[in-house]
């Protein structure tokens, strides 16, 4: 069954077909979109171009081709009054280290009207921070925590975050997490993400978009992208060969035993294999991180088949 | 706009999600939500939370639980009117919905029997010793 989109909401965000080329690295035809008030997750190998896309998204970087409009706003030329309305927070930001956290907040409070005293003061609680803590002496996660907070306590209507959650101990990332879902609290609210935590993404996202080598893989609604994948465990008795569907994305055969990784499943799949001749033992859902794993082994195979 | 009204802790719903569960996610909601109403707590005619709501008190995307909504929607067990939210269907037969609970173990308990070779005889006997 597929979840109907609301296609009655403006979009968060709009890119279409964005090139960017670096010396060792282009990005290519970069297609993304998703309506308001929803959570889209960019996973990823790393060096993939996730963080390329997210910057590009927030004018940091133009692209060679392409256009990008984020709220509504045409990138990067409107990059100023779009930004009055989005929170970033990427690995490689820094805070004033011999600050504390109250300086860092009056100096984001005095540019953003939009500041919500209560809430930051109830992100300080959840999160464990004083606001007397110096940035200097503060571990990792309080740092990430810290930086979140700016973002968050501006209340932006989309939130870009690069890696918000690496590095973090799983109890940080769960309140991590559970900040950004707070931060949905109607349909203006949106999220754009990238993470390597896979199940993050799988937990949070409705949209997901898989990245590899500059590309896009696939973009599509969450449930629809999990749905599609199957893994069909077989047994091969009389080592028939297997019916040549294009759906099949890997297969791995020891003996009798013979496992087949499946996407755009449908129902009528399993026929195929049992008028083959083979015997269906089971049929698993895949998790994100096992979708990830075979779709950049597959993406791999493929790159060594050109290169042979 | 910053109400401040939405960050005030509303009711929770007390989820409980298994990471071990291998189901996907909106099975395991729809689950939640069905015992609730099978046990008494979420009476037939009571309003449930927004799919919102819902999402962000359980950490999990707003598309899977309208997804579950949708599912449960479509077996009877609740009714949704644009506008209007979702609510525990009227008509809900309680009876029919335990059955299909007890089903669902019972299905459970013999996927598991098969893989652990246990046979039908064993089973039946196992099941006889609860009865």
């Amino acid at each position: 069954m597929s979840v109907p989109d609301s296609l009655s909401m403006p979009l968060a965000i709009e890119c279409e077909d964005i090139t960017k080329h670096y010396p060792h690295f282009i990005l290519r035809d970069v297609k993304l979109s998703f309506e308001q008030g929803s959570v889209m997750g960019l996973v990823g190998p790393n060096g993939a171009g996730k963080s390329t896309i997210l910057r590009i998204v927030m004018g940091l970087i133009k692209p060679d081709s392409g256009s990008i409009k984020v709220l509504g706003y045409s990138m990067p030329n409107e990059q100023i009054a779009a930004k009055r309305n989005i929170g970033f927070v990427a690995e490689d930001m820094r805070l004033y280290e011999s600050e504390t956290i109250e300086f860092h907040i009056n100096f984001i409070k005095s540019i953003f009207n939009s500041w919500d005293d209560q809430y930051a003061k109830k992100l300080l609680h959840r999160f464990d921070l004083k606001k007397e803590q110096k940035i200097k002496g503060m571990s990792h996660g309080q740092r990430i925590k810290a930086i979140l907070l700016l973002a968050l306590a501006r209340r932006p209507n989309l939130l870009v975050f690069d890696e918000p959650t690496t590095g973090l101990d799983p109890v940080v990332r769960k309140e991590v997490l559970n900040e950004m879902m707070n931060s949905l609290e109607d349909e203006t609210h949106s999220i754009l993400f990238s993470s390597h935590n896979t199940l993050d993404v799988e937990q949070i996202s409705d949209y997901i978009t898989f990245i590899y080598d500059g590309r896009i893989i696939e973009s599509r609604n969450k449930e629809d992208f999990m749905d599609g994948w199957r893994r069909l465990r077989l047994t091969n008795m009389n080592n028939v060969s297997l019916p040549n569907l294009s759906n099949i994305k890997e297969i791995q055969q020891s003996g009798r035993l013979c496992t087949v990784t499946l996407n755009n499943y449908e129902n009528s799949i399993p026929e195929h294999f049992t008028n083959a001749g083979l015997q269906i033992n089971n049929i698993e859902r895949l998790s994100l991180e096992e979708i990830f794993l075979g779709n950049v082994a597959h993406a791999k195979g493929a790159e060594k088949e050109a290169i042979v | 706009m910053p109400s401040s009204t939405v960050y005030t802790v509303y009711m929770k719903y007390e989820f409980v999600f298994s990471q071990t569960d291998m189901r996907p996610m909106y099975q395991q909601i729809m689950e939640q939500i069905t015992q609730r109403i099978a046990v008494g707590d979420w009476l037939p005619g009571s309003a449930l939370p927004s799919i919102r709501e819902l999402a962000i008190d359980t950490n999990v995307s707003v598309i899977t639980v309208k997804r579950a909504y949708l599912e449960l929607e479509r077996e009877g067990v609740i009714a949704t009117q644009q506008g209007k939210g979702s609510w525990v269907s009227e008509s809900l037969d309680l009876d029919a919905l335990q059955r299909e609970e007890l089903i669902q173990h019972l299905q459970q308990a013999g996927k598991l029997a098969k893989s652990l070779a246990v046979t039908e005889a064993e089973l039946l006997q196992i099941i006889k010793k609860f009865l």
